[in-house]
């Protein structure tokens, strides 16, 4: 039995052995070292540069890049992870051109940036590839912080807290390390086992105990954690997901885009996970796009992606849509879901156009469902309208469904820090989470040697 | 379309690019194809006397100073005159010029330092039919520790002395090519006029090592281990070439000796350059070594649009004209004073203005809130640093201030035109007025 894009239902293998290898690829491979003298030698070495000012970890970029020009990427590595412990792969996720390229000067000038995440990876990977640890760490300290969660926030934490010589024990619930690293980030971005490569690496600096699979109100409890340690950091991420909340969401492939993306990225063999001929996704910022391109790459037919709001009031940047686009995902904005039609499962879906009504207050416009309404196809239907907070632990103050916090991370509790896409505060970027990782850290430090207040 | 046609020292050319005597201008093929591409004349690459050639190194013989992509900013070499045999280049120059004799072709000589050599190599190249001949008293390297080259282009009695016996012993009009490896190129230039040259050249290269290989401890290019200095030439020598064309153009003694201009032309605009202070036509190799021939096509259409938008009918109106304009510091006007300005429109915020005027000149530049770059009239000393450093071409400019305004910085009326000849803190200018 072979299939094709035209196969009706949800089938594996659509395309041949090859196209997957290729629509899976490193979408921005790394640059040749001809390449890499060009893109450095654009920098003009801004004095107070605003692409510093425009990264989350505020990495020195003009001196990195000055340091790749003169033929020492290793040093421009070193400047980088000092910053920024996980610039290997902020270098392949970070949506660059809202940050620090954004707000290259060249960008205003001539409309095209210096290429400052590919020259990014360009010295982290060579620093890498010699799988040697930039830092040592300092002498023990007696101290013990339980860091839970070991996604970016998580992995930067302890990375900066095993630095200073505390003892950290790394909790997550699931097998692997890494976060949305491992199970969220679109495949194409971290090809070729990166994320864990990444995580195997920056564990070299030592004084890290991982405890996988282990889960915060199942196995282990925030009163357990706090005896057992001098501090707690919390980098838990977003682990539920928005419902639809219109009628037929219960119906068979109505599923939420993460799970959709989780099982993606850790199939061993993509010709082997099936996938629609028809999908609707619907959502507008980084999830959806990245559940319809891959979707689209897995060999669906037709794929649509369903936005209620205008195009400029996406999520996903420009340069994400255009990639959707130029992968042949249909993008149709203004239009919310009415319902989902079917027998048993998904066979269609209703959508309403929408209209702006009178901002709600402070807010964003109110939306208005029109009469217009129409119908998509849909052998599956991926949910990518926004995470919540898991259920969390008692005492723990919430703001706007997130975890509140105060300063560089600090919890209502005291010896209780959280940082990531579960703090309130701040985008839900890779980027930010290891900023808010590193300067918890450098608080929870500052408390354990007895020179700050959050006890 | 202004006309390009020069004649200098007699010889005359459909332009004035001339390829300088180097490897392009080594044999016949080489020239055939030049002349094909449009250049207007040819050095020939220098000859020896007669005898076995020299040799050259088997290993590399060019170093590099690349810019921005790998753009060549500065070549040197380390290669000889000619090694190819003397009756070869003459056979092959007698061949060339037979058909095309529209064309210059001068012949660079270089022989030991006795009359009798020069006369000889002078009668060999008699009947070759070519136009002129260029004493090669500059290559700085390898011929010059045999007595010859540099060797004596940095003595001028040896210049005057050579000069005067190629004038001696032969009808051609003779061109001396200088070297820039000299404190005062004024000396060679005059030492040339005394012995009767109907012009000089310049510059040939400048002495350098372009760079240590930092694994084997070594200058290159290098030869198994070891390097040598070499001689510099391309983009990065220009403004050396300028200034030593300007002072022979200007000076007292040399005013009026033709010069063929020589270092780093790259394009129309630096022939123009060259030009304009005082070179009658010009030389180019690196452009040449770096591009190919087809370059001089830009060269001629660039330098003939230029001259019709100066309403110019030959190349001869150009030459020159900014020489009365090349002075001495103490000449020039103190009382002009300028300030810089920022254009917010161009401005692209990289703030470079700020740092170096900040860090190393006159803290004249302030940062505002959003990036907003202005300068302090009260303390700008109008140095041109931030201009220069400023990745925007017009972003910063000078504004002149115009005569009866106040500097903010000094306090002081801008007044006319006064110099340091008769400046109050010049004691030698009180000591004239006492
Ligand atoms: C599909 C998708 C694509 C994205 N693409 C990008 C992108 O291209 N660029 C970008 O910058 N950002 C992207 N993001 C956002 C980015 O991945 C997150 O902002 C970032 O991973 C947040 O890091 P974190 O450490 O806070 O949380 P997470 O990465 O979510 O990590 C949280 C960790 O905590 C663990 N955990 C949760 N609850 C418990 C518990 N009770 N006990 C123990 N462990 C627990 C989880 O298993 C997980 O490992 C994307 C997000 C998604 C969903
Ligand atoms: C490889 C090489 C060989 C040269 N050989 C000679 C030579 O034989 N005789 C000579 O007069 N000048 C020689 N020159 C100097 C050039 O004629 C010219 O004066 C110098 O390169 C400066 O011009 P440019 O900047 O256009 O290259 C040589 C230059 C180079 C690069
Ligand atoms: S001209 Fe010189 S002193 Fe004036 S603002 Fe520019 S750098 Fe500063």
């Amino acid at each position: 039995m072979t299939n094709s894009q035209l196969t009706p239902g949800i089938v594996p293998g659509r395309l041949s052995p090859e196209s997957y290898a290729g629509n899976f690829a490193d979408i921005a491979p790394p640059l040749d070292p001809h390449e890499v003298q060009v893109a450095a030698d654009r920098c003009y070495f801004c004095h107070d540069a605003p692409c510093v000012a425009a990264c989350p970890t505020a990495i020195d970029i003009p001196l990195f890049i000055r340091q790749i020009a003169t033929g020492t990427p290793e040093a421009a590595a070193r400047t980088i992870f000092s910053q920024n412990i996980l610039g290997g792969i902020c270098a392949r996720v970070c949506p660059t051109e809202t940050l620090c390229e954004g707000a290259c000067v060249r960008e205003a000038a001539e409309g095209r940036p210096v290429a400052i995440g590919r020259l990014q990876r360009h010295a982290t990977d060579r620093l890498m590839a010699r799988n040697a640890h930039p830092f040592p760490r300092a002498e023990p300290s007696g101290k013990r912080v339980a860091v839970v969660g070991a996604g970016p926030a998580g992995l930067s934490a302890a990375h900066r807290l095993a630095m200073k010589g505390h003892e950290v024990t790394l909790y997550d619930a699931r097998p692997k390390a890494g976060g949305l690293n491992e199970y969220g980030i679109a495949a194409y971005k971290v090809a070729g086992g990166f994320a864990q490569a990444e995580v195997d690496w920056l564990m070299g600096i030592g004084g890290i105990a991982a405890k996988p699979g282990t889960m915060l109100g199942r196995d282990i409890t925030l009163d357990g954690l706090q005896a057992g340690h001098d501090a707690v950091f919390l980098g838990l991420g977003l682990g539920g997901v928005n419902a639809l909340r219109v009628e037929g969401e219960d119906m068979a492939h109505v599923l939420p885009a993460t799970g959709f993306i989780r099982e993606l990225r850790q199939a061993a063999d993509l010709a082997a996970l099936p996938i629609g001929r028809d999908v609707v996704v619907i959502g507008g910022g980084m999830t959806a796009i990245d559940a319809a391109v891959q979707a689209k790459l897995l060999g669906a037919e037709t794929v649509s992606l369903v936005y209620r709001r205008s195009r400029a009031a996406m999520g996903a940047s420009v340069v994400e849509q255009d990639l959707a686009a130029s992968k042949g995902v249909r993008i149709i904005c203004n239009a919310a879901p009415l319902q989902i039609i079917g027998n048993g499962a998904v066979a269609e879906v209703e959508f309403a156009y929408t209209g702006e009504v009178a901002p709600e207050a402070g807010g964003r416009p109110g939306l208005q469902l029109l009469p217009q309404t129409f119908r998509l196809r849909a052998d599956q239907v991926f949910k990518a309208i926004g995470q919540t907070l898991d259920e969390m632990p008692k005492g723990l103050a919430l703001a706007g469904g997130k975890i509140a916090v105060t300063g560089p991370g600090r919890t209502s509790l005291a010896g209780v820090w959280a940082g990531g896409d579960c703090a309130a505060g701040g985008d839900d970027l890779t980027v930010t989470a290891v900023a808010e990782g590193r300067d918890a850290a450098e608080d929870i430090h500052l408390f354990l040697t007895g020179s700050a207040a959050h006890g | 379309m202004a006309d390009l046609t020069t004649t200098f020292i007699g010889i005359t050319s459909p332009n004035p690019f001339w390829l300088a005597s180097a490897p392009p201008t080594d044999k016949e093929y080489n020239v055939r194809r030049a002349f094909q591409a449009g250049w207007g004349g040819v050095v020939w690459k220098t000859l020896g006397a007669e005898g076995p050639p020299v040799v050259n190194v088997n290993g590399p013989r060019y170093g590099v100073v690349h810019g921005a992509d790998r753009r060549v900013l500065g070549l040197n070499n380390i290669e000889l005159i000619t090694d190819r045999p003397l009756e070869v280049n003459l056979r092959e120059i007698k061949s060339v010029k037979r058909d095309w004799p529209d064309r210059a072709l001068v012949i660079s000589l270089m022989v030991p330092c006795d009359e009798e050599s020069w006369r000889d190599i002078l009668a060999r190249i008699e009947d070759t039919g070519a136009d002129g001949v260029e004493l090669n008293f500059g290559c700085p390297h390898g011929m010059a520790e045999r007595g010859m080259g540099s060797a004596v282009g940095q003595v001028p009695e040896y210049i005057e002395m050579v000069t005067r016996w190629v004038k001696t012993h032969s009808r051609m009009p003779c061109i001396v090519k200088l070297t820039p490896n000299i404190a005062d190129i004024r000396k060679p230039a005059e030492a040339a006029k005394r012995g009767g040259a109907d012009a000089v050249s310049l510059i040939n290269t400048v002495n350098s090592i372009t760079a240590v290989n930092l694994d084997s401890f070594a200058p290159e290019p290098m030869i198994d281990g070891k390097g040598t200095h070499g001689g510099y030439c391309g983009p990065a020598v220009k403004p050396i070439a300028l200034n030593m064309v300007a002072e022979i153009a200007r000076s007292a003694e040399t005013r009026g000796l033709p010069i063929s201009g020589i270092g780093g032309i790259t394009t129309w605009r630096d022939a123009a350059e060259f030009m304009a202070l005082g070179a009658g036509n010009v030389q180019v190799c690196t452009a040449a070594m770096t591009y190919g021939f087809k370059v001089v096509q830009e060269m001629i259409s660039g330098l003939s649009d230029y001259l019709d938008g100066k309403g110019f009918a030959a190349t001869s109106e150009l030459v020159g004209r900014a020489v009365p304009n090349v002075t001495d510091w103490q000449f020039l006007n103190l009382n002009y004073v300028t300030k810089a300005q920022i254009d917010p429109d161009l401005c692209i915020g990289c703030g470079r203005c700020h740092a170096a005027c900040e860090d190393t000149s006159h803290q004249a530049i302030a940062m505002g809130p959003g990036r907003v770059f202005t300068v302090k009239d009260e303390d700008c000393v109008a140095c041109n640093l931030c201009l220069d450093v400023c990745p925007v071409e017009e972003c910063i400019t000078m504004r002149e201030l115009p005569e009866g305004a106040v500097d903010p910085r000094t306090g002081r009326v801008v007044a006319g035109y006064a110099n340091w000849t008769r400046h109050p803190n010049n004691p030698m200018a009180r000591e004239a007025a006492e």
